[in-house]
């Protein structure tokens, strides 16, 4: 367990997290209005969402799909009745004066995720609950000096609120979680996981104890915009607890804003305004009941989840935890393996996409979806390389071309000639050369100094351009050397 | 506990009605009766009864997730009382 | 013929079948009534033209189909009047309240575009309680609305009941061939007996909600307010239908109401709930209501005592459930998208002033106690409580109804009673309708017959309560009572009849 260490001893962070995610629909969740990013302001509105007189919700069936779907991902209880509550405060930006969200019955129960750590290790963190709610819409502030503007857009967007137990102990954990909680997303399609649109916003609650004491109080740090920050927000934010404490202070119950400015957290809301949401279900709706048939059709849809698929790439194809973790993370990149890996060597394949792929993509800023070496040509290349076409040299060299022209790895070797020589012939002669003009060094080699074996094989591998196999190059070098 | 008038202070700030000082007084002796009124409730053995979820024996109904309404900012904002730019106005709100 | 504002909505519409008159007279009748019964204040907005040219086109629409183009609607060129709770295209909408000054809806509610398909014309939109939270129309930011009854010999204005005393007033007047009404806990049924008229409640999942100004969402319900059962039961069913915008409309078929009130009640149980004998009864609504079941007894149905015994908890738990609902149905009128705005020095000022300027002291009172209800630490005790003693009163009905067909009971405690009274104290408001509420809080169709007067000349109504979703047998019932009733008692105040 990591500790951080205070002025009076150690400490211990305890981390929930909160999770919004932006459901993927083409409507909202009570209106018929679309759900689409970047729009122009209010004309993704319906009378419904700007809370008209007398407008009602009616809901969407794949905001119940999703939800359901997502728990079925997270391992968790599908609550087959669940109720819609009213969460009542005033914002400009909450047209009803209410949010639509649910409060003792969720539409998901109990679940678990699983954290996938630094050196293969993993660790089970529990998932308390998953909601739907309605998204608030927008207030601009710095548009105007003395004005806030409302743009509804995502008002009534469906959000699924997912909670997990305080179970994380450090930032890192936290952020393997979002990773994690995030491709699992991705796979099942219930949300895209893009975090600078705000389809997955993060709040945070964070406290601090000492090793076996019982829960401190926790500070709730609301939406934070990435990863990294959710780390930072967490570390200054545990960092300052801990101060306080030590101060002879105490930790007040609030909500917190982080800013990424200088990676601080501040107070948000003072205690005299607590507020006091006064949920009760919404009267406009009927509890939501749902059969175990349709979940049971849910569940057969269910694509293999990212640690299935890490466990099968441990035992099909023979890979380390890590480098199975690595291809897993994203559908496609597993995907995009399994393509390279059919009917070829699996490590190998594992080494090129992990290796030299990944290299391309980070470089270049691309995701897997817009690799410019596709699976096929990859695979044709690790085909050139198995049938002694071409060395693990001359292929990195095939690669980079490949990935600069996005041509196929055959038409790269015949146009560069870059083809391996493997004629004995060929390779006798450029070896009788070499070693005539290092015969000082033939004299030291055969009085005993076998390291410059390598150092022959090298002079020969430079004079014909790399394209030697290296195989052949050692066998004719041993017969020469050792005769 | 009487319903008091720093009571109904907190509660019409909860609800944001303005309400006068001056009543606040006659207001908190009105409510305070009605909720002493409904405290009858309170004869009743409810232990064991669940709560009325719904009055009529309809399921929810469902809709397919198919863009049908939006695209109408003008009815949105026809009946706006500040409107600038296409978004809703209101004066400055500080965080 | 009689004036054309007199007729009921039945005799006009075989008038206008005949081609005795066209649509565009009657409307013109029913406007020159409404004109001269201004002085009831029943209209927030006269529509006029919009009525005429309703009447036009229905006209139009006449002559094509008597040459065969297709069939007339079922309320073919009928003016009737809306109360103001309804939200209707490009026309103020005001649910009587400061708050939505100026407020045009770029929408039609689905009752009154129902309406208006079945080929109905609009007059006005009509008076209310301010958000339909009144018993006597008197908390209209709009002002009180009269009742055209008087007390014999006594000249004292009357309230015409409430929340859709604006309605049942027009139709008493004979300024509207029916109206729509909306009930929360009797805000239908309690005004008609008030102003001598039928006031009909259906089920609640009969008519949808979209469109209509919420005050309670899990009890309101419209539902037609005319003259006669027959037309009672032709408006209701241009009303009623599923609508899939209402997550809590019924998807059944409409039935034909106006075959079912011929059917008599030979047979039917008829349920007399003893609860709803109550200490301090008036004698002569005691009378009345001996007079109703002695009226259905001659008539063959059979007279069940019945128990209800969660009856006397029907009120304050109507008045926990209705405010909780009302507190966060009016959080949306808050000066930001809609309606009126006052100023302040920040955003919290601006909705304090906004909804302190806005609501008057009826709404705020119960919006004050909605929020308190619902608030942390009391939504146990209070809320949690009601919606519990909500399930009890509904399985009282429930094993009445096993028993019985349909309930006979009075609609309300006391005839109209005089503007200015009962003012101060509001549980003594309250408590007009503690006949009506439990039948709301069960979600039960109710209808209120005009049966006879008081012993000071106003009018006194029955209530008839049965199943979900059997508005016939309360038709049935309703047309027998009103058979043997044979009212015909008129107000002091009527347009139209030269007085």
């Amino acid at each position: 367990m990591t500790m951080l260490q205070g002025n009076t001893g150690d400490w211990e962070m305890v981390i929930g997290l909160e999770v919004h995610a932006q459901v993927i629909s083409e409507a909202k969740l009570f209106s018929g209005a679309a759900t689409a990013f970047g729009a122009e302001p209010n004309t993704q509105v319906s009378l419904v969402d700007a809370a008209m007189p007398g407008m009602l919700p009616v809901i969407n069936r794949v905001a119940v799909e999703q939800a359901v779907r997502t728990g079925l991902g997270l391992k968790a209880e599908i609550n087959l009745v669940s109720v819609f509550d009213r969460k009542n405060y005033f914002y400009p930006d909450l047209p009803q004066g209410y949010q639509i969200s649910q409060f003792p019955k969720p539409i998901v129960g109990q679940g678990t995720l699983i954290l996938d750590l630094a050196g293969g290790e993993t660790r089970e963190v529990g998932i308390t609950r998953i909601h739907l709610e309605q998204d608030a819409g927008k207030s601009l502030h710095d548009q105007h000096p003395s004005n806030t503007f409302i743009d509804l857009n995502r008002s009534g967007v469906t959000l699924m609120e997912i909670v997990s137990e305080p179970d994380m102990r450090t930032p890192e954990e936290a952020g393997a979680y979002l990773r994690k909680l995030r491709s699992i997303l991705r796979y099942l399609g219930t949300c895209d996981g893009n975090m600078e649109q705000g389809s997955l916003r993060c709040d945070a609650n964070v406290s601090v104890r000492r090793a076996g004491d019982e829960l401190g109080t926790r500070c709730e740090i609301k939406n934070v915009n990435s990863i990294r920050f959710v780390q930072q927000a967490i570390d200054y934010e545990a960092r300052r607890q801990i101060e306080l404490i030590e101060e002879g202070g105490t930790v007040d119950q609030e909500t917190r804003l982080f800013d990424s400015g200088n990676g601080t957290t501040r107070s948000m809301r003072s205690k005299e305004e607590a507020h006091d949401y006064r949920y009760f279900p919404d009267p406009d709706l009927l509890p939501l009941e749902i059969s175990q048939g349709f979940v049971e059709e849910i569940r057969a849809s269910l694509p293999e989840l990212p640690d299935a698929k890490k466990e099968r790439f441990v035992s099909d194809y023979g890979l380390g935890t890590e480098d199975a973790g690595l291809l897993t993370a994203e559908r496609a990149t597993a995907d995009f393996y399994e393509e390279v890996a059919k009917g070829r060597d699996s490590k190998l394949a594992c080494n090129w996409v992990t290796g030299e792929l990944f290299g391309v993509l980070n470089k270049s800023g691309l995701g897997i979806g817009d690799s410019p070496v596709s699976a096929a040509a990859l695979g044709g290349l690790i085909d050139l390389i198995a049938d002694g076409t071409l060395s693990g040299r001359l292929a990195k060299d095939v690669f980079e071309a490949m990935a600069e022209t996005g041509k196929e790895a055959s038409v790269v070797v015949e146009e560069k000639g870059l083809k391996q020589v493997s004629d004995s012939g060929a390779i006798e002669a450029e070896v009788d050369q070499v070693l005539q003009a290092y015969a000082d060094k033939v004299a030291e080699y055969k009085g005993g100094k076998d390291k410059l074996f390598g150092f022959f094989v090298g002079q020969v591998m430079k004079a014909t351009g790399g394209k030697a196999n290296p195989g052949v190059v050692n066998e004719v070098l041993k017969k020469k050397l050792g005769g | 506990m009487p319903l008091d008038k720093a009571t109904v202070a907190r509660i019409a700030t909860l609800a944001r009605i303005r309400v006068p000082e001056e009543e606040l007084e006659s207001l908190a002796a009105e409510m305070d009766k009605i909720i002493g009124w409904v405290e009858q409730l309170d004869e009743v053995t409810t232990d064991d009864v669940p709560p009325m979820a719904s009055v009529v024996d309809v399921e929810l109904p469902w809709r397919d997730d198919e863009v049908t309404d939006g695209d109408c900012r003008d009815k949105v904002l026809a009946n706006a009382p500040e409107k600038v730019e296409g978004f809703f106005a209101v004066s400055k709100v500080l965080e | 013929m009689s004036e054309l504002n007199c007729l009921t909505m039945a005799q006009a519409r075989d008038g206008l079948a005949k081609g005795d008159f066209t649509s565009v007279e009657l409307t013109q009748a029913h406007i020159a009534a409404l004109e001269a019964s201004r002085e009831l204040n029943a209209f927030v907005t006269e529509t006029p033209e919009q009525a005429l040219e309703a009447a036009k086109a229905s006209d139009a629409r006449r002559v094509s189909s008597n040459s065969g183009g297709g069939e007339a609607g079922s309320m073919e060129g009928l003016p009737i009047a809306i109360k103001d709770l309804f939200c209707t295209e490009g026309v103020l909408t005001t649910a009587s309240s400061h708050i939505l000054d100026g407020f045009t809806p770029q929408y039609e509610s689905t009752v009154t575009a129902n309406l208006w398909r079945a080929g109905a014309g609009m007059l006005g939109k009509t008076n209310l309680d301010e958000f339909a939270m009144g018993s006597a129309t008197v908390t209209s930011y709009y002002g009180p609305t009269v009742n055209p009854w008087r007390r014999s010999g006594d000249d004292k204005k009357l309230v015409p009941g409430g929340s859709s005393g604006g309605s049942a007033a027009a139709v008493a007047a004979r300024a509207a061939l029916g109206a729509t009404g909306t009930d929360t806990g009797g805000s239908i049924r309690q005004p008609a007996s008030f102003c001598g008229i039928v006031g009909i409640k259906p089920t609640y999942g009969r008519c949808s909600r979209w469109g209509i100004v919420a005050f309670a969402s899990s009890l309101d319900q419209a539902g037609p307010m005319t003259r006669t059962v027959r037309d009672g039961a032709i408006m209701l069913g241009a009303m009623a239908g599923h609508d899939a915008r209402d997550s809590t409309s019924a998807d059944r078929e409409v039935p034909d109401f106006e075959a079912a009130l011929e059917k008599g009640v030979k047979g039917l149980k008829v349920g007399i709930p003893e609860e709803y004998q109550m200490k301090g009864m008036s004698p002569e609504l005691l009378a009345l209501w001996d007079q109703g079941k002695a009226w259905l007894t001659a008539a063959g149905a059979e007279m069940v005592p019945v128990s209800l015994p969660h009856t006397k908890y029907a009120l304050p738990t109507y008045y926990i459930v209705a405010p909780a609902e009302a507190s966060s149905n009016l959080a949306r009128y808050d000066g930001v998208r809609y309606g009126l705005r006052e100023e302040g020095e920040t955003l919290q000022e601006m909705y304090e002033n906004t909804r302190g300027e806005g609501f008057g002291a009826e709404v705020t009172r119960r919006v004050l106690i909605g929020t308190y209800v619902l608030s942390a630490g009391y939504y146990d005790a209070y809320y949690l409580k009601a919606q519990k003693l909500r399930t009890l009163i509904s399985r009282d009905f429930r094993e009445a109804f096993d028993k019985v067909d349909v309930l006979l009971t009075p609609t309300a405690p006391s005839p109209a009673f005089a503007i200015g009274e009962k003012m101060d104290d509001p549980i003594a408001m309250y408590l007009n309708d503690v006949f009506t509420v439990p039948a709301s809080l069960a979600g039960l169709p109710a209808a209120s017959i005009p049966a006879g007067l008081s012993g000071d000349g106003l009018p006194l109504g029955l209530q008839l309560i049965t199943h979900p979703f059997d508005e016939e047998t309360m038709f049935r019932a309703a047309r027998a009572v009103e058979d043997a009733a044979a009212f015909n008692a008129e107000p002091t105040l009527m347009a139209g009849d030269g007085s």
